[in-house]
């Protein structure tokens, strides 16, 4: 084996990224690293590169052992890696790009001519002949990427790590450097490959891993495996029973719910094709679909994070104005982003002011609330919500994931809304934490409240929706009500067009 | 490389229009005296201007120059009044401590990740106290090495004198040329102007050449203050406030852009050269306030920042579709 990792280990504070992944890379295969966002592809490549440092388990490159410690000693060890974002400099030449850190040398002073003789060389070897004296900022981002492929087999040459590379690319420029990567494995390289493109991923990887909440699915070759068993992978399928019990009792009696809302032709060009919604009252809608497939942009337009191009959304008083997420919360909206530490929570902020965030921004600053009403309501939601933490005065930050997801939702239920979007409230929390956020959001809607819920996981989805919608390729393709809704139909509505 | 170097052909083509235009009004402009008197006028300022560059192309500025010029020239006229010490012992003493000074200014801007403006900022106010704690007065320098360095100047044909210290800011900037375009460490102070997240990616050590290009330029500051005090002949606590504005401007109007990774130390000689230009044709014109040098300076860096924000617009509409393609 070329490259081995074993039982690898890696926890953040709140969060185990990594949880006794095992992955081998053999000498002359391109094997494709999958998951959802937040499974830990991007943790396990990381730790791969020395740009973090794991806790437990082993990486043995060749059969050493090694713990890299920067992205360069990685390198000098053999594995190089290519970004989605081309790390190289647009403002220096091809040729300095190239040769960066090793330039060839006349008198101690760089050899311009031979350094742009052995980066014309270089590209020769990968079908690119063009001016390595112009600036790289000069060309697409294809032949950038092949330019950073070029550096980095040239400075490692023996796993090369391609994160997302395609991500930026279009079709024919993806044929261009799957040619590249082809040329590269037959030459004996290991190649990680990562992407959410699973047409890419059959097209180019002779081997697949799947990840998924830090753990390992399944390795196993490619031509043995089909688009759906490979989807159920990703987005897991093992339900537990009580689960599965819940999503029965759901499915039994779908009731008829009075109309809360119903968007009409929502949409926005290179977002989301236009889709319509209805919303009933006390009801949980989830959308489900891969990353990238659509469904954060539906909520975002739904929030107006970003403003709808086409498409009107009412309720029963007439139409509801979301062209921004003040107007939506004025119409009383809530939206818990995905990405809570960077969109969410106020990190260096307490408890009790991360609650008292969204009331207060609502009241205006002419009407400040008082220290005692923040401290009472920051009291109210610690307790309803069984927000773990030795007091309201906490600095957020110093919070296990799930407690962060809680006070977020604390913030949101502050301001009482009538419709409540949240973007994967599950991401990287614990199990119980998890239960109990579930168990939450049907409380909630018992209540009258109606909640649109995003998510990967797809036993969470089945579980707590009275309805499902697919979304795939940027549109909404499904609609899975009550009895109707099991793993099983929902990757099926994914797959369907994929496999076509 | 077109887009690249086209600010540098501006710059080169603004000077050649300009020096045009003076030799049309005053035809004896073009004499080796002016050019010799341009070289020797602006000898500090095109030598502190090559450190400056080194700076500026890496993404950071520098505004404790002007003080250390001033420092310089104080703590040179003071030794030299106070002890027996032979002034090329007291400039070795002075380029130690100021290369020194300015190494430590790149240590705490990469160890304490503070923006290069407010560290050097602190190292203007150091380096103009430091000055005045040496002395408040201006003091003459006297000595017989002095003297003869002063007197020692080339007759180009024409009677114009080439001065050891025009000599010395030529040289400054071939050294500046080499050292930025043609080394590694040329390489990785682009790189970091380019972005510091992916020059330490590309392998450079950022704290290494961060410390490196700062200790230059407190280098050239020191080289700056000694040619300084060569050409007035004394050092002052007052002399060259502002100088590391001038020196910031000139370096733009060579065509460097303000934000690092692009530009050319040539250019920046002749910013300097172009400064100075505009100076003389006021002398030579006599009844025009010197204030004019301002307004024209004032203008000239408009009409770069014009240029090059255009330019990143054309560069950036180019790349455009390809992005949008995705």
């Amino acid at each position: 084996m070329l490259l081995s990792v074993q039982s690898l280990t890696k926890t953040f504070p709140g969060t185990r990224a990594l949880d006794g992944v095992d992955f081998e890379l053999a000498a002359g295969e391109v094997h494709a690293l999958l998951g959802e966002n937040g499974a830990g592809k991007s943790t396990l490549i990381k730790c791969l590169t020395g740009a973090y440092r794991r806790d437990a388990g082993e990486i043995r490159l060749e059969g050493a052992r090694i713990s890299p410690r920067s992205t360069s000693e990685a390198q000098e060890l053999g594995i190089g890696t290519v970004y989605q974002e081309v790390n190289l400099l647009p403002n220096l030449t091809v040729a300095q790009n190239l040769a960066f850190g090793r330039e060839p040398r006349r008198f101690g002073l760089v050899d311009g001519r031979a350094m742009r003789a052995m980066a014309r060389e270089t590209l020769m070897g990968y079908g690119l002949d063009i001016d390595v004296g112009r600036d790289l900022g000069c060309y697409s981002v294809a032949i950038q990427q092949i330019i950073a492929i070029a550096r980095a087999v040239a400075l490692s040459g023996k796993v090369l790590i391609l994160d997302e590379p395609t991500a930026s690319l279009d079709a024919r420029e993806v044929e261009m450097l799957f040619d590249v990567v082809r040329g590269l494995r037959d030459r004996g390289l290991g190649i990680v490959f990562v992407s959410h493109f699973l047409d890419q991923v059959f097209a180019l990887s002779d081997r697949v891993t799947v990840l998924r909440n830090g753990q390992k699915v399944v390795t196993e070759a490619t031509r043995d495996l089909d688009r759906v068993r490979l989807i159920e992978h990703m987005l897991g399928r093992v339900l537990e029973d009580e689960v599965v019990a819940q999503a029965a009792g759901h499915g039994a009696g779908a009731p008829i719910r009075p109309e809360l809302l119903r968007a009409e032709g929502l949409g926005r060009r290179g977002m989301i094709e236009p889709f319509d919604l209805r919303v009933g009252v006390g009801e949980v809608i989830g959308l489900a679909g891969l990353l990238g497939s659509g469904r954060t942009e539906s909520a975002e337009l739904l929030f107006g994070v970003r403003a709808a191009q086409t498409g009107t959304a009412r309720d029963a008083d007439g139409e509801i104005d979301l062209s921004s997420p003040r107007t939506a919360i004025a119409a009383g909206f809530g939206f818990a982003p995905e990405d809570r530490k960077t969109d969410g929570i106020v990190g260096d902020l307490s408890v009790r002011e991360n609650i008292a965030l969204a009331l207060q921004a609502r009241r205006g600053w002419t009407r400040p609330m008082s220290r005692a009403e923040q401290v009472r309501l920051a009291k109210d939601y610690i307790a309803r919500l069984d927000i773990r933490t030795s007091d309201a005065e906490k600095p957020v930050g110093q919070l296990s994931g799930g407690n962060q997801q809680k006070v977020i939702l604390a913030r949101w239920l502050a301001m009482n809304p009538r419709f409540l979007i949240l973007d994967e409230p599950t991401r990287g929390i614990d199990v119980g934490a998890h239960a109990e956020i579930l168990h939450l959001i049907r409380e909630l809607t018992s209540g009258g409240m109606s909640i649109l819920i995003v998510s990967s996981e797809l036993d969470e989805l089945i579980a707590v929706s009275d309805r499902v919608i697919v979304v795939r390729d940027r549109r909404h393709v499904a609609e899975l009500t009550g009895a109707e809704i099991s793993t099983e139909t929902i990757v099926r509505a994914i797959a369907e067009e994929d496999a076509a | 490389m077109i887009s690249r170097a086209l600010p540098l052909y501006v710059t080169i083509a603004i000077f050649l229009v300009a020096y045009a235009i003076c030799y049309a009004q005053f035809p004896a402009m073009l004499s080796t005296r002016v050019i010799g008197n341009l070289l020797t006028d602006n000898a500090y300022l095109g030598i502190v201007a090559v450190g400056m560059t080194i700076v500026i192309l890496s993404g950071g500025i520098d505004l404790s120059v002007g003080s250390v010029i001033a420092f310089s020239g104080v703590f040179i006229a003071v030794l030299l009044r106070d002890t027996g010490l032979h002034p090329i012992v007291v400039f070795a003493l002075l380029l130690a401590v100021t290369t020194t000074f300015g190494a430590l200014m790149g240590g705490f801007i990469h160890l304490l990740g503070m923006p290069p403006f407010i560290v050097t900022l602190a190292g203007m106010f150091l380096a103009r106290g430091a000055a005045y704690m040496l002395t408040i007065d201006s003091v003459p320098i006297r000595h017989a090495f002095y003297d003869a360095i002063q007197s020692s100047y080339y007759l180009m044909p024409g009677k114009g004198r080439l001065t050891l210290i025009g000599v010395l800011m030529l040289l400054s900037v071939a050294a500046g040329m080499l050292l930025a375009h043609r080394t590694r460490f040329g390489a990785s102070v682009f790189a970091l102007g380019g972005g510091e997240a992916t020059a330490r990616l590309m392998g450079v050590e950022v704290g290494r050449t961060t410390v490196l290009i700062y200790a230059f330029s407190g280098f050239m500051a020191g080289l700056s203050g000694i040619v300084f005090s060569i050409y007035t002949g004394s050092g002052y606590p007052l002399a060259t406030v502002g100088t590391e504005l001038t020196a910031i401007a000139a370096v733009v109007i060579g065509g460097t852009l303000l934000t690092g990774g692009s530009g050319y130390v040539f250019g920046t000689l002749v910013g300097v050269l172009t400064m100075g230009l505009v100076q003389t044709y006021i002398v030579f014109d006599g009844s025009l306030s010197s204030w004019w040098t301002k307004i024209v300076i004032g203008i000239l860096l408009l009409v770069f920042i014009v240029l090059q924000k255009l330019l990143l617009r054309l560069t950036q509409a180019r790349l455009a579709p390809l992005g949008a393609a995705a």
